[in-house]
């Protein structure tokens, strides 16, 4: 964090006067550092080292006016021995260290002077006498009399002047104004020198030529590292601001406070709001004389807000600085050559940003350097190059800066990450099996991760990754690794470009607001009946035809679990996935669109009305990407028939306009391009993004709320969230495209009933399974949280007590740590079957052999090839609350209602049972059609008929048709029941007369639909 | 216990003063330096996906405040009359929350050493919230322990 100025209230000129030196002083010291590094890389190149020299001289010649001795006598010392480095003197790397050192003893006593507003005692004779060594003029301590500093000074001067080249600049004069010491004759010339010299124009009419200068003069210096630039207000690099303050010419630039700014910023964030609070009210009245004067204000606070968020945009360099030193020292402290490589400095993120990652950056090149990197000796064996590589980069993508910290070297080890886990405890082999190696490496941002061998003094205290993920996630970033074992880590840092206003718009789904960050919108498509915009589906997953695309859908409202949702739904997979990802639109410097540009968005969003285009609601800049991608023979189509969102932010209805209707917000995150489902689409809301509650933080889906201009809560929608919620079901989903051959094949798989198994221990040997459709949750619980009560274990689950029961009698809770638990819900109750150990999670046929007399095992079945024992959930609930199947809710009423139950699998037959018991009914279960029809015969009658379709003999169609065409049931409601669930199973199931279609897993659909028809009977009845 | 008076709101060394409330018939207690606001619930927007104790979030001056269903929190059924129900704004970890609750009642300064602690066969969920019961005449009071109330939720479930 920069320094500025302190309370500029605290009065004497002094104290103004020492202030000033002291945030400057810092800021020449950073440079210095950065510079000295670079020098002794190049120790030619005397351009840099005329920098330094300058710097250090200005800061003892500020000392000397300030009457601070042992600065002055410090920064002399090491001015002296630079002085040599000029006159020929070699450069060692012992000599920069020594100089280092030196400038982290000024930097102490500036600390100590700024806090106690007193050069702090002690003395610099180590430092000094080391440094008059090395400049060949030991024997004597170099006292910070005037006479010595003069002669000095007076020595070096001229010699400046002489090696001044064109790449410097005027900023002497400063020390010509300030240097007011009587003694100091020679700095005139030295002064003359550099006035001579050609350097930047000294009529600076925009700030920025001051960032600009400095650049211009550090390039030459060093190519590769462009030094950092300053945006005009606060400046840290020394040139650029020793010149501009010292300067009576110009008062281009002033300093201002941080706190300022931020209150600044605080300020223009309330008026904002207070802005959209009054349009919004202006906008319910028809003709009111308010409506021009507040579109003025309007565009005058959109105006500020841009102004004030320039004002704290910085580049990312900033936060670099640092780490050329850095990275120096720990080379030398490692014995690794190291070279680091900085791109992209001058990307400009908000300040306060900018301040937040600054620690996480530096430790993470810190590990690159560290951990990343081999010894040299390594690296020589393994034919890779000495010199080992860090390479820092920074770019825009979207509405997010990338910090992207590469090294090339050993990358991250797989196998010792693998093992940890376990040693940890962070997953178990079963789970690690299943993983990629990508998601094992983001292992290393969890919570007590260090696969450092050696805690060595640069890392591996104790400070991991996941402090590092922690901070850069509290500022809405985030962070991920790629690594090639042999070739080098790459770690990336997406760290949104401010965090204060954002432009959203606001939509709805099932009756509720949202807003969504415009930055991620690319545009919006209308979808209607009739029109060529139609969602359509592939087996249930809805996609959309986007020009010569399909574009994979996820209604908003399911997302979010704000309607019932039917189980089973598919989890769509973005057809791109793979897709490189195309270049980030070029981004407002500012970060944030203001209002005006949103505005100018929506005008031409109206204009387009007449002539129907596609609908583009994303920053201008996202329009030639969408043009682009149209085919030219399919232009008209999109154009036809997709509707214009009529945006109205301009007021002109009488009433705020909301577009009725399907609305498809198209996003891009990452590679990843989707249509997020919306009912309605309002209009676009500059929002000032407030941080989520600690508590609801952990809802990814949503990135922060904010207060809108009627004064309500609206919750803002994270498309990153949605993106990730999408992938995270990678395994189980498949991508849009490959649907249609994947439906085909599960419809093939499906005939041959190949079930989800979770497979576990459990008190004795044999492995244990239960169908994963029956599990809710897999759990760890922590021994200390299970309380025995009245003989049975209870522990705390989301709100409720969930009895832990046994599998059987041998077994036992684990002595502590975390005790795996299977839970298994109903509605509002949960058990938790206390397991050993989750083994896996297998697909396959379920073929139970040989049954089992004993009490919660159903059977033995071969599973992958092992004998293993069928669970029975049935028997196992009632252990848990004896009522389980005796409740009086929903249909207690049902009780004496008879149900009949056909399907082959006697497996289905035990786990529906219980279910369809729980709900009220007599079960009677019948392994055939024919058996079934018997009972018909004899003169049964059931109030409702759940029948399997895949049956041998008589399958389930011709049952239905058989049950229809006979009187006596023929108006039985009956249930389908499939594991094969296409749109032709469904309607073929309908003409052969069921009433209903379930897949066979979803057990909460059965309920639900029985529950359904038993209330349609009821109603008949 | 009859120590219960009106008074102002300076505590001293042996008593304390509660803001009492009625959640689903029960008197609670909550200390008064913890509580910050009362406020009646207007407009709240609800939050998908979050735990079933969020009742949702809602702007109070301003400020964003998430509110919990103290019913959902004590396990007890949702509230069934009508009208707007009362909330108490509380600090927590320097994040707003209004703690919905029935009805407030009034402030009562009770002697500290008048505080029982739990009976062993309350329910653990109201275990964990309560820091100790009061004898009131004629009624008990549960002391609510707010940061308990709160800490309870945003401990992530074991995953």
């Amino acid at each position: 964090m920069r320094r500025v100025s302190c309370d500029p209230g605290t009065g004497l000129d002094m104290d103004d006067l020492l202030q000033e030196f002291l945030t400057e002083s810092e800021e020449s010291l950073d440079v210095v550092d950065v510079e000295l590094v670079k020098f002794e890389q190049d120790p030619n190149n005397e351009e840099i080292l005329a920098n330094i020299f300058r710097l250090v001289h200005t800061i003892k010649g500020t000392c000397g006016f300030l009457g601070l001795p042992r600065l002055e006598a410090l920064a002399h010392a090491a001015e002296t021995l630079m002085g040599k480095f000029r006159d020929g003197v070699p450069v060692t790397g012992e000599a920069v260290t020594v100089i280092l050192a030196s400038i982290d003893r000024i930097k102490e006593i500036l600390a100590e002077l700024e806090a106690t507003e007193a050069e702090p005692e002690g003395a610099d004779e180590d430092l000094i006498s080391q440094l008059d060594v090395l400049a060949g003029i030991g024997e004597a301590y170099a006292g910070p009399e005037g006479d010595d500093s003069v002669e000095e000074s007076a020595d070096a001067a001229p010699e400046m002047a002489a090696d001044a080249s064109g790449g410097d600049d005027d900023a002497q004069l400063q020390v010509l104004e300030r240097e007011l010491k009587p003694g100091e004759v020679s700095l005139d010339d030295l002064e003359r020198a550099f006035q001579e010299a050609a350097g930047p124009d000294d009529g600076v009419d925009e700030p920025a030529a001051g960032a600009q200068a400095a650049e211009a003069q550090a390039e030459p210096a060093i190519a590769e590292t462009p030094a950092p630039a300053e945006p005009p207000v606060k400046d840290s690099d020394a040139d650029a601001n020793n010149e501009r303050r010292e300067k009576s010419v110009s008062t281009q630039s002033i300093r201002v406070n941080v706190d300022t700014l931020e209150m600044l910023m605080t300020m223009v964030s309330e008026l904002v709001l207070t802005r959209n609070q009054l349009l919004e009210m202006v906008r319910r009245l028809n003709d009111s004389e308010f409506k021009v004067p507040l579109q003025r204000l309007s565009n005058v606070t959109a105006e500020l807000q841009e102004g004030v968020m320039k004002t704290r945009m910085q580049p990312v360099g900033n936060a670099w600085q640092k780490l050329p030193r850095i990275i120096r020292d720990l080379s030398q402290e490692l014995d690794k050559k190291i070279n680091l490589v900085m791109n992209g400095a001058e990307t400009e993120l908000d300040r306060q940003v900018l301040d937040l990652i600054k620690d996480p950056l530096t430790h993470m090149v810190r590990n690159s350097a560290d951990h990343g990197l081999e010894v040299t000796e390594d690296r020589i064996r393994l034919g890779k190059s000495e010199t080992g590589t860090v390479q820092l980069s920074a770019y825009h993508e979207g509405g997010h800066i990338i910090i992207e910290i590469a090294d090339d070297g050993a990358g991250l080890p797989t196998e010792k990450i693998r093992q940890k886990i376990i040693d940890r405890g962070l997953a178990t082999e079963a789970d690690l099996e299943k993983m990629s190696e990508s998601q094992i490496h983001k292992f290393i941002f969890r919570a007590g991760f260090s696969t450092a061998e050696n805690v060595t003094s640069v890392s591996g205290r104790g400070v991991g990754m996941d402090v590092v993920r922690t901070n850069i996630e509290l500022i809405g970033g985030s962070v991920d690794v790629k690594s090639i074992e042999g070739q080098g880590s790459t770690f990336f840092i997406k760290i949104p470009l401010t965090l204060a206003i954002v432009s959203a718009l606001i939509v709805e789904a099932n009756k509720e607001r949202f807003a969504v960050p415009q930055l991620n919108v690319v545009e919006l498509v209308r979808v209607q009946d009739g029109s060529d915009h139609t969602i359509e589906m592939i087996n249930d997953t809805p996609v959309l035809r986007l020009r010569n695309k399909l574009l994979p859908l996820v209604p908003l409202a399911k997302l979010l679990e704000l309607e019932d949702v039917t189980a089973l739904q598919p989890v769509i997979e973005p057809a791109q996935e793979d897709a490189q990802e195309a270049a980030g639109p070029a981004d407002d410097p500012s970060g944030a669109p203001s209002g005006a540009e949103a505005r100018a968005q929506a005008d031409q969003l109206h204009d387009q009305s007449g002539d129907a285009d596609v609908p583009e609601a994303g920053a201008p800049d996202a329009m030639p990407a969408a043009d682009a991608g149209a085919e030219p023979g399919e232009a008209d189509e999109t154009g036809e028939d997709s509707n214009v969102v009529p945006f109205d932010s301009e007021a002109q209805g009488s009433e705020r306009s909301k577009a009725e209707g399907n609305f498809i917000i198209v996003t891009h995150v990452g590679a990843q391009t989707f249509g997020i489902v919306v009912d309605g689409v309002y209009d676009t809301e500059e929002i000032v993004v407030k941080p989520m509650s600690n508590m609801l933080r952990s809802i990814t889906m949503f990135s922060g709320n904010t207060i809108l201009g009627d004064g309500s809560v609206i919750l803002i929608v994270d498309p990153n969230g949605i993106a990730q919620a999408i992938n995270s079901d990678v395994a189980t989903a498949v991508s849009a495209e490959a649907n249609e051959e994947n439906a085909a094949k599960s419809a093939k798989r499906a005939s041959e009933e190949v079930t989800s198994l979770l497979l576990f221990r459990a008190g004795a040997e044999e492995t244990k399974a239960v169908p994963l459709s029956l599990v809710t949750r897999l759990e760890e619980i922590k021994i200390a949280d299970i309380e025995p009560s009245n003989g049975r274990e209870l522990v705390q689950y989301r709100g409720q007590l969930m009895p832990l029961v046994y599998v059987d009698e041998t077994q036992k809770l684990r002595e502590d740590g975390e005790q795996p638990v299977v839970v298994f819900s109903d509605g509002e109750r949960a058990m938790g079957l206390v397991v050993d150990e989750i083994v896996d999670i297998v697909e396959d046929k379920l073929n139970i052999e040989v049954a089992s007399s004993r009490p919660g095992i159903i059977g033995s079945a071969v599973v992958k090839g092992n004998a293993t024992e069928m669970i029975d959930v049935g028997h196992y609930l009632p252990m848990a609350f004896d009522d389980w199947f005796r409740r009086q809710d929903g249909l207690s009423d049902a009780g004496g209602q008879h149900l009949l139950l056909v399907d082959d699998s006697a497996f289905f037959r035990n786990m529906l049972t219980p279910v369809l018991s729980a709900e009220g009914f007599e079960v009677v279960t019948v392994s055939s059609p024919r058996e079934a029809l018997e009972l018909r015969e004899n003169g049964e009658i059931f109030d409702l008929i759940v029948s399997d379709i895949e049956m041998p003999e008589m399958d389930g169609f011709e049952f239905a048709e058989k049950v229809r065409a006979d009187a006596k049931w023929g108006s039985t409601p009956i249930i389908a029941l499939s594991s094969h669930c296409t749109p032709a199973a469904i309607s073929k199931a309908r003409e052969a007369g069921f009433h209903d279609y379930v897949a066979k897993f979803d057990r909460e659909g059965l309920v639900a639909t029985v529950r359904q028809l038993f209330e349609q009977v009821g109603e008949a009845a | 216990m009859s120590e219960a008076l009106k008074s102002d709101q300076l505590g001293d060394e042996t008593s304390i003063e509660y803001v009492t409330v009625l959640i689903s018939g029960q008197l609670f207690g909550m200390p008064i330096s913890k509580v910050e606001d009362v406020f009646t619930l207007q407009s709240i927007t609800e939050v998908p996906l979050a735990r079933s104790e969020v009742a949702g979030v809602l702007n109070l001056r301003g400020r964003i405040v998430t509110a919990i269903d103290m019913r959902a929190r004590l396990g007890l059924p949702p509230r069934e009359s009508e009208g707007n129900p009362m909330a108490v704004g509380v600090a927590y970890k320097s994040e707003s929350y209004g703690l919905v609750i029935d009805t407030v009642g009034e402030v009562l300064r009770l002697q500290k050493d008048g505080i029982e602690p739990n009976p062993a066969n309350l329910d653990p969920r109201w275990r964990q919230v309560s820091a100790g019961v009061h004898k009131l005449e004629g009624d008990l009071m549960v002391v609510l322990d707010i940061e308990q109330v709160l800490e309870g939720l945003t401990d992530p479930i074991a995953a």
